[in-house]
C-alpha cells in the first residue's frame, strides 16, 4: 500500500452486547506515524473500540480497515501478522514465564521454527533463529530499561514494571500499529513520565503509529497529535488536543467527572 | 525482587550460553554423571552385577513410563489442559508398534517411531474438541476417549489380537537382536535421553513458548499471534507422540501386549506422576515417575522387613500394609496436592539453590 492511505480506518463501527450499545456509528482514521489518543469517561466504549481493532470483538456493524485491507472478520491471531501490537487495560502478562520469554512470545509471528524444528533445535537452524531474535529483543529490553529484571518471573514484579514488560512484549511484535489501553493507569508521576517518553520515542524514532487510551489529560495533550473523544459509545469530538479540550460537548461530558476519581474507579468493564 | 536479580556466581557471556538447557555448568555435569552411571548400571563383570535384575526391571519401567509422563506434562503442565485418557495413547503406541512389525514386517527399530506418529494422529483427532472446550468438559471428553479407545482395543482383533492380545518382537538394530533386559535397558535409556532433550528444546523455542502462553493468558497469547485452536490441539498431538514412544518401548520390552493393561487407573497414575513430579517441569516428570514406580516397591520392602520381625506375626498389620500399598498412590497424590503442590521438581530446585553457592549461599 502507498503511504497516502491512512494506516487505520474505522468506518461506522457499532457494537452491542445483548441490548447494551457499547459503540454507535463511530468513524475515524489514523494516519501513518500519528500518535492518536482516545479519551472519554468510564464506560464510554474506549476499550471496546480497541478490541474491535485488535480483533477481540467483531463489530455488529461497520468495518475496520488496516493498511487498505478490510480486517473486520479477521481473527486476532492473524492480525498480529499484519503488525498490530497491543497492551491491555488490566495486566495480561504470562505470569509464570520469565520477562524474557514473555517478550519472546511477541516474536511468535516472526519466528519460523515449529514443533519439529524447535525440538531438534541444533541441527535445523532453530537455534540460530532463536538467538538472532533474542538479540533484537535485548534491544527492546535495553530501550525500556528492564535489563536487570529480564530473568524474573513476570508475575512476581511490581505493577509499574509489569506494565512496562507488557509494552516490551507488544513492541517485540514489530508492530506498525501499536494499541495501548491506559498504559499509565495506576502509575506514580515518575513512572508516568518514563512511560510517556517511551511512547513518544516509539512513535517518533521507531516509527510506530500509536493509538492510546489514556485518562491523564495532561499527558494526552502533551504527546498526542490528534484526539478522539467518545461518550456513551458515540464520537463527540475529534481533532488536535487543544481544540478538542476547548470543545463544549467535551467539557459537558467531563463535567462533574473528576479525572482522579475516574482512574480510581474499578475498571470492571475492562476486556 | 531478590530472585529478580541474577545470583552471584551465575554469569553469562553470550546469549547462546544464556539459552542452554541446563541453567549452569554444574547442573549439566550432574546430568551427564547421571547418564554415565546409568550406562554402567547393567554391566556385569565376571559374576559381579552393578545392579540386580530386579533393579534393571524397575529402571526400564521408569524409563518408558517417564517418557509418557513427560508427554502428559506437556499437555497438562505446560499447556494447562487436562487428559484423563493418557493411558489409551500409551496403549495405542504399544499395539501400533507390534502391529506394524507383525503385519507389515516393519523392523522394530522403525516401528517404534512410526507407531508414535500414528499415536500422534489419534491424539490430534481426540484433541480436536480441546480447540473448543476447556476444564471439566474437556476432562469428560478425554475420559470418553479413554473408554472409546479401550473398547476399540477389545474389539479390533485385527489390530490388537482382541482378548488374546498381541505378541511383540524383541528389539533389533540392523540385524543385531537385543537379548535380555540388560541390553534392552540401553534402548530405553537412549530414548529417554533423546525424548527429554527434544522436550527441553521444544520448551525453549517458539511453539513451546506458545503452549505456555496459552496456559498463562490465552487472550493475550491470541493477540501475540498464537492461534489458540491450533496450539490446544497440537498439545494433544505432542503429548500422544511421547505416549506412543513410551507405549511402543513397553510393548517390545514385555513382548506381549494385553488389552486390559491400559485402563483409567493407569491414566490416573500418569496424572499422579506429573502432579507429584511438578506440573510444567521437564525433570519433574522423571522424578514423579521414579516416585510412582518406587512407592509400591518401598511398601513391599516395608512389608517384608516387618514380616521378619515379631510384628510379622500379627496378620492384621501385614494385611493392612498390603492393602495400603493399593491406597498409597492415591494418598501420595492427595498429600502432594496439599503440601507440595509444586511437586518434587520444586523441592529439588530449592536444594540445588542451596548447594549451588555453598558455603556462600544466601
Ligand atoms: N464483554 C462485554 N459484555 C457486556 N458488556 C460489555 C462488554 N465489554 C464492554 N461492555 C460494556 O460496554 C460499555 C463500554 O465498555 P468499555 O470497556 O469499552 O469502556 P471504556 O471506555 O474502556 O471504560 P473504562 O474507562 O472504564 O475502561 C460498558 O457499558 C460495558 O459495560
Ligand atoms: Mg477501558
Amino acid at each position: 500500500m502507498t503511504g497516502e492511505s491512512p494506516l487505520l480506518e474505522v468506518r461506522e463501527v457499532s457494537l452491542s452486547f445483548r441490548g447494551v450499545r457499547a459503540l454507535s456509528h463511530v468513524t475515524f482514521h489514523v494516519g501513518r506515524g500519528e500518535l492518536f489518543s482516545i479519551i472519554g469517561p468510564n464506560g464510554a466504549g474506549k476499550t471496546s473500540m480497541l478490541n474491535c481493532i485488535s480483533g477481540r470483538y467483531t463489530p455488529t456493524e461497520g468495518r475496520v480497515v488496516i493498511d487498505g485491507r478490510d480486517v473486520t472478520a479477521m481473527k486476532p491471531s492473524a492480525r498480529a501478522g499484519l503488525g498490530i501490537g497491543r497492551t491491555f487495560q488490566n495486566l495480561a502478562l504470562f505470569n509464570h514465564m520469565t520477562v524474557l520469554d514473555n517478550i519472546m512470545v511477541g516474536r511468535h509471528h516472526l519466528l519460523r521454527n515449529n514443533v519439529a524444528t524447535g525440538s531438534l533445535y541444533w541441527f535445523v537452524g532453530a537455534q540460530r533463529e532463536e538467538l538472532a531474535h533474542r538479540r533484537q529483543v535485548e534491544e527492546i529490553i535495553d530501550f525500556l530499561e528492564i535489563t536487570p529484571i529480564r530473568k524474573a518471573i513476570a508475575g512476581t514484579l511490581p505493577y509499574g514494571l509489569r506494565k512496562r514488560v507488557e509494552l516490551a512484549r507488544a513492541v517485540a511484535l514489530k508492530p506498525h500499529l501499536l494499541l495501548l489501553d491506559e498504559p499509565m493507569a495506576g502509575m506514580n508521576l515518575e513512572e508516568k513520565e518514563d512511560m510517556a517518553r517511551y511512547i513518544n520515542d516509539l512513535n517518533a524514532e521507531w516509527g510506530m503509529t500509536v493509538v492510546m487510551i489514556e485518562h491523564d489529560m495532561a499527558v494526552v495533550v502533551d504527546i498526542s497529535d490528534r484526539v478522539l473523544v467518545l461518550d456513551f459509545g458515540r464520537k463527540i469530538a475529534e481533532g488536535e488536543p487543544d481544540a478538542v479540550m476547548a470543545d463544549a460537548d467535551v467539557k459537558k461530558a467531563y463535567l462533574g467527572v473528576d479525572a482522579e476519581d475516574d482512574r480510581a474507579a474499578p475498571a470492571a468493564a475492562a476486556q | 525482587m531478590a530472585q529478580a536479580l541474577t545470583r552471584c556466581g551465575d554469569f553469562k557471556t553470550s546469549y547462546r550460553a544464556d539459552t542452554t538447557i541446563f541453567p549452569s555448568a554444574r547442573s549439566r555435569a550432574f546430568a551427564l554423571v547421571g547418564v554415565a552411571l546409568l550406562i554402567a548400571a547393567p554391566l556385569q563383570i565376571g559374576g559381579f552385577s552393578v545392579l540386580s535384575d530386579y533393579w534393571i526391571t524397575l529402571l526400564i519401567q521408569i524409563g518408558y513410563l517417564a517418557i509418557a509422563a513427560l508427554g502428559l506434562n506437556v499437555l497438562v503442565g505446560f499447556t494447562g489442559q487436562i487428559s484423563l485418557g493418557h493411558s489409551a495413547f500409551f496403549g495405542f503406541g504399544a499395539f501400533a508398534s507390534a502391529y506394524l512389525n507383525n503385519t507389515y514386517g516393519v523392523p522394530v527399530f522403525f516401528s517404534i517411531p512410526l507407531a508414535a506418529l500414528w499415536t500422534t494422529a489419534v491424539g490430534l483427532i481426540v484433541g480436536i474438541p480441546a480447540g473448543r472446550i476447556k476444564g471439566l468438559y474437556l476432562a469428560i471428553a478425554t475420559l470418553a476417549s479413554q473408554f472409546i479407545l479401550q473398547d476399540f482395543f477389545a474389539r479390533a482383533d485385527w489390530f490388537t489380537g482382541g482378548s488374546s492380545g498381541s505378541l511383540a518382537a524383541p528389539f533389533a538394530v540392523f540385524g543385531y537382536q537385543i537379548s535380555g533386559d540388560r541390553q534392552y535397558f540401553y534402548v530405553v535409556l537412549a530414548y529417554l535421553v533423546v525424548m527429554y532433550l527434544l522436550a527441553a528444546n521444544l520448551m525453549r523455542s517458539r511453539d513451546g513458548r506458545a503452549l505456555v502462553a496459552v496456559r498463562d493468558h490465552y487472550l493475550s497469547a491470541e493477540v501475540m499471534g498464537v492461534n489458540l485452536t491450533k496450539y490446544r490441539v497440537l498439545s494433544f498431538g505432542i503429548s500422544s507422540f511421547f505416549a506412543g514412544i513410551g507405549g511402543a518401548l513397553y510393548a517390545h520390552y514385555l513382548q506381549y501386549v494385553s488389552v486390559e493393561a491400559f485402563d483409567i487407573l493407569l491414566s490416573i497414575q500418569f496424572l499422579g506422576m506429573v502432579i507429584i513430579g511438578g506440573l510444567g517441569s521437564i525433570m519433574g516428570s522423571l522424578l514423579g515417575t521414579i516416585f510412582m514406580v518406587l512407592l509400591p516397591e518401598a511398601m513391599s520392602w516395608a512389608v517384608n522387613i516387618l514380616r521378619a520381625t515379631d510384628w510379622g506375626n500379627v496378620p492384621s498389620i501385614v494385611n493392612g500394609l498390603a492393602f495400603l500399598k493399593q491406597a498409597a498412590i492415591g494418598l501420595a497424590i492427595v498429600l502432594f496436592l496439599i503440601f507440595e503442590p509444586d511437586g518434587l521438581a520444586h523441592r529439588w530446585r530449592q536444594i540445588k539453590a542451596y548447594w549451588k553457592l555453598y558455603p556462600f549461599s544466601y
